[in-house]
């Protein structure tokens, strides 16, 4: 439920030709299919129900929304029965009036009357239908057997740590049941018993809700009518009583929520219907995991430090930002312009983006600014650019529900992109087919419901094999959609690259071997995705993270055209982005070489208009990038950072060069909520701004501009933006003095033509944008390349395959690869302050059981993994997800060191890590690694804050 | 930077290039550096050129020199 509700129209809106019919003597029109009940709602008949909400099937087993429809015997229910052309409906008479109180009567005589205490009071839909039919007695009783009575009463289940369950107010409607089948797709959820005894069960009958497969996406408490389920934020505070549209601060689906408050404390996230992303559906972390916006752990106050071994003092903020700029303008004095540089934030707003890269670029006086995008879609710029002409995925997540085949590369969506995930298994279970190629049997592999038509279980480092294998396969079998090439993509190109894929070495049969997958799976899979219809791409970092990186996203590029499936809806080449905002910080010009709209800094008259705007000169050079500074600051060339909420130190690969590369810096500042892994090397400190204190936008991975809302003050006093605008008023440069961030905005709008319909005005009087937002296309742009490529014709590049030069031998027998987990987000400095931590407390390491026995491994044992980087320990759980020969394992704990191990190998062209590449060799341990003894020294020596 | 990066990068840049016909592959590789690297790695990069050629691809070593010889005419 939602105090501040949206209108509940009782059953899914439908698609169809227009049907007329009369209700109450009013007459309405709705397309075919259109239920009486979503029918009466849109001419403010609303039909009393219980069973029926719009964003479930219609169920009707309720019967309290029955109705009279002329020529028609009986009371049919209104939520199962279709429109027809010239139908007659009754919603309201004596006699139905007569049969829904009966009915209530029935439902009221099992339910607990403690409605004054009861957390769901004033937010009970059972009570405002009991309203409705005008209820006054209950002539059954109102004892019931399973209410009160301690020796029947059922106990409230609160093992989930979100949300309780108590069965005594269940009124069995199925909504919950239904909620976790159709819209979350995870059938953790049954109905347990028969007749009177039914009741709602998680799991089987042992489990309760935290024990069960339930993965705590709120889709049942949000479904539920009653207090059965309900967070446990509300049975503790009560409900809320104003509300604040906003949008999640995790991935990159960027769900939009309305926060619900009680003045400035938040009492729930409820998932918002109206939002393009989410359409009324959440994950446990966007809605439930935000209580670390005020954890103990938070840091309100500037601090600034000599040297990294002196403790943290609590200084004013003019303190801190002068103590950075005169560091910042020595160093630069010293050792020049290009000593200093800085990294922008995929986790902050587009307006705080904007604004760090403008003060790197006019008033640091150089192109060093990166963004954490390059240590994961950085080759999904230059791939996609290169390809199609934008740096952007091609369709909205609606879209999928038009897909016939999926391909989904590298990416693991139940764990890193929930809600999208969603979408995907309900069109999945309509019956388009799914090829999954992974490593690792992802559930999308196989869950209930779900099974992919192939898994290409492919050997870690050869995706761009399996590409030219399916691309041969294709183009040999007289597959390529000729007339859409000839159409739409560069002729020569086509043919170059056509000649290439048809040679024998790149045949399924030449390369299986290789690939470790039998060449008729990988022919099989290929004609499937060329002839089944609608072709959609999906992908993620393990498609990026690779030496071949951006080659891959070239490949998948060449497939989608080679197969004519682009520029419609149901097909496309979608990245699923990481963090909530990898897509506008990388918009917003966070990449050394480009200017907001991915612009060169070497072209004259995009560098001109930032001149004129910006009131500074502007280098034509591009900058470092993240892996480039890190390097030049072991040099001693580059000896001062800007990090705006990034964790390298934690994030990056190959952990101990990352911190020797800080430790030989002049001036760390770190711009944060935490003192992260990087606030340990750093000598300046400028708290940040959780998501529920910011005030801008998020870009989501369909280009979707969603606006961040304020629903608390800063806990800092001052916004992000701001203290980034005074950092570079002290570095001498006058040339932002935004009064809102709305201003900010406007000024991007300006500058960017992709963003030039853009404004928070805008935004706030409707709903979101997909940009392009331009005169071309004023409402925005859901699906892109739709008459012709943003660069003209479509161009195909051969995508010769090289295999990396990260190899297994007898010292690092194993692969290793990295990924994510449901619970936990990225470094995990947000979810691991919250209750996310009781599913996923540590990092493990996952075995295959042949290569656990060969080491003498059991389930749960502590083991070494080192490769020839470094090495720590993790406790190891032995599964066949992973093939035998490969171990992975999550980085969302510091301790755990994962990227102790990983390399400093990277994409050819972008220098995006190769994460999920390490030879590595695992053995028992009973004690921590060197690194891990370090770690701990170091969070004793260099994370102290002195006392005031 | 360290020799052996300078080298590891180059050579990729030149591995994906390769398929091309000479000429294009010669001038993308250049084109790759001069688009994407900060002056100071195609100082480095010059600068392990002129002590020793050793390591360097053939095809990356033609595209660093068509890059050097670009910015030399640029400057």
């Amino acid at each position: 439920m939602a105090l501040l509700k949206e209108t509940d129209f009782g059953t899914p809106a439908k698609q169809g030709a227009p049907v007329t019919l009369t209700i109450d003597g009013v007459d309405v029109t709705v397309p075919e299919g259109t239920s009486i009940m979503r029918a009466a709602s849109q001419i403010d008949r609303p039909i009393p129900k219980l069973c029926a909400t719009d964003s479930l099937d219609p169920w009707g087993s309720c019967r309290m929304c029955l109705v009279e429809v002329e020529g028609v015997k009986g009371t049919p229910a209104s939520c199962t029965t279709p429109v027809r052309a010239g139908m007659v409906v009754t919603t309201q008479n004596d006699r139905l009036a007569k049969i829904r109180k009966g009915v209530m009567e029935l439902y009221i005589s099992d339910h607990p009357l403690d409605c004054l205490t009861c957390a769901a009071n004033g937010d009970c839909e059972l009570q405002d239908m009991a309203g409705a039919v005008g209820l006054r007695e209950v002539r059954y009783g109102m004892d019931g057997a399973n209410h009160f009575e301690a020796e029947s009463r059922k106990p409230v289940d609160t093992s989930n740590p979100y949300f309780q369950f108590d069965p005594a107010k269940c009124i069995v409607c199925s909504r919950c049941v239904r909620a976790c089948e159709e819209v979350q797709g995870t059938f953790a959820l049954t109905i347990d018993g028969r007749g009177f005894a039914s009741m709602v069960s998680a799991g089987t009958q042992i489990d309760d809700f935290f024990s069960s497969e339930c993965v705590s996406c709120g889709a049942c408490v949000q479904a539920c009518p009653t207090a059965t389920l309900m967070e446990a934020s509300v049975v503790a505070k009560g409900v809320p009583t104003r509300s604040v549209e906003t949008t999640c601060a995790y991935c990159g689906v960027g769900c939009s929520f309305k926060a619900e408050l009680q003045g400035d404390q938040v009492v729930r996230m409820v998932p918002q219907k109206s939002g393009g992303a989410n359409e009324g559906h959440s994950c446990v972390k966007g809605r439930f995991a935000w209580g670390y916006a005020t954890h103990k752990d938070r840091v309100t106050t500037p601090m600034v430090r000599d040297a990294i071994t002196d403790p943290w003092r609590a200084v004013s903020w003019d303190e801190a930002i002068g103590f950075a700029a005169d560091r910042f303008k020595k160093i630069q004095a010293e050792h020049g312009k290009g000593a200093i540089g800085g990294i922008t934030s995929s986790r902050c707003t587009n307006e705080e983006v904007y604004v760090v890269q403008k003060m790197i670029r006019a008033a640091f006086g150089n192109n060093n600014v990166d963004t954490c995008a390059r240590v994961c879609h950085s080759p999904t710029g230059y791939g996609l650019k290169t390809t199609f002409g934008t740096s952007a995925g091609t369709q909205n997540f609606k879209s999928v529900e038009k897909a016939d085949v999926i391909l989904l590369i590298g990416a693991n969506p139940t764990d890193g992109h929930p809600v999208f995930a969603s979408r995907m298994k309900k069109r999945l279970r309509e019956g388009a087919q799914i090829i999954v190629l992974d490593p690792r049997r992802i559930d999308l592999v196989k869950s209930p419901h779900i099974k992919a038509a192939h898994h290409v279980q492919l050997r870690p480092g050869t995706n761009v094999a399996v590409m030219n294998a399916l691309a041969h396969t294709i183009v040999t079998e007289g597959l390529v959609d000729e007339k859409f090439v000839a159409e739409r993509c560069e002729d020569a190109d086509f043919d170059r690259w056509r000649a290439f894929v048809a040679e024998e070495r790149n045949s399924p049969e030449t390369l299986a071997e290789r690939i470790g997958v039998e060449p008729e799976t990988l022919r099989a899979a290929a004609r499937l995705f060329a002839t089944a219809g609608n072709g959609a791409i999906y992908y993620g970092l393990g498609v990026t993270e690779h030496s071949q990186g951006s080659t891959m996203v070239m490949a998948m590029a060449n497939l989608a055209m080679a197969t004519g499936n682009i520029g419609r809806e149901g097909v496309g080449v979608n990245p699923l982005r990481g963090q909530n905002n990898v897509q506008g910080s990388c918009d917003m010009g966070s990449f050394p070489h480009e200017f907001p709209g991915y612009r060169h800094v070497s072209d004259a008259a995009t560098r001109d208009l930032f001149e004129k705007a910006w009131g500074r000169p502007l280098l034509a050079e591009p900058g470092l990038r993240i892996p480039n500074m890190l390097a030049a600051a072991i040099d001693g060339t580059y000896r001062g950072i800007f990090v705006q909420g990034e964790d390298i130190a934690q994030s990056d690969p190959n952990t101990v060069h990352v911190t020797a590369a800080l430790e030989a810096m002049d001036c760390v500042v770190v711009q944060d909520l935490f003192l992260n892994e990087t606030a340990g090397y750093a000598h300046v400190f400028l708290p940040g701004t959780s998501f529920l204190e910011k005030d801008g936008t998020f870009t989501n991975a369909e280009r979707r501009i969603n606006r961040v809302r304020p629903v608390m003050k800063e806990a800092t006093g001052l916004s992000e933006w701001e203290a980034v605008s005074r950092l570079a008023a002290a570095m001498g440069y006058d040339g932002m003095t935004y009064a809102s961030a709305a201003e900010i905005m406007d000024e991007i709008a300006a500058l960017t033509p992709t963003f030039a319909g853009v404004s928070h005005a805008r935004l706030d009087s409707g709903a979101s944008l997909q940009w392009p937002v331009n005169a071309a296309a004023p409402d925005g742009t859901p699906t892109m390349h739709k008459d012709g490529f943003v660069r003209g014709k479509g161009r195909f590049m051969v995508t010769e395959y090289v295999a990396t030069d990260e190899r297994t031998n007898r010292h690092f027998p194993l692969i290793l690869t990295t990924g994510r987990i449901l619970s936990q987000y990225n470094v995990g400095a947000q979810t691991r302050r919250t209750e996310n931590g009781r599913w996923h407390a540590e990092d493990v390491l996952e075995v295959h059981p042949h290569d656990a026995e060969e080491r003498g491994i059991g389930e749960g044992d502590m083991v070494s993994i080192g490769s020839r980087i470094g090495a720590t320990v993790l406790r190891a759980t032995i599964t066949d997800r992973v093939p035998q020969g490969v171990v992975y394992t999550t980085f969302h704990h510091p301790v755990s060191g994962a990227n102790v191990i990983t390399t400093e190998f990277s994409d050819w062209a972008t220098n995006c890590p190769e994460y999920k590449v390490t030879a590595v060799q695992v053995t028992k341990s009973n004690q921590p690694s060197d690194w891990q003894e370090h770690f701990r020294d170091v969070h004793e020596r260099q994370f102290v804050v002195a006392a005031e | 930077m360290k020799r052996q990066d300078i080298v590891r990068m180059t050579n990729q840049i030149a591995d994906f290039h390769r398929p091309y016909p000479r000429e294009e592959a010669v001038a993308g590789v250049a084109q790759h550096i001069i688009d994407f690297w900060d002056p100071r790695m195609r100082a480095d990069l010059a600068t392990q050129l002129a002590e020793d050629e050793a390591g360097f691809d053939e095809l990356a070593l033609a595209g660093a020199k068509r890059a050097a010889q670009k910015q030399a005419a640029h400057a």
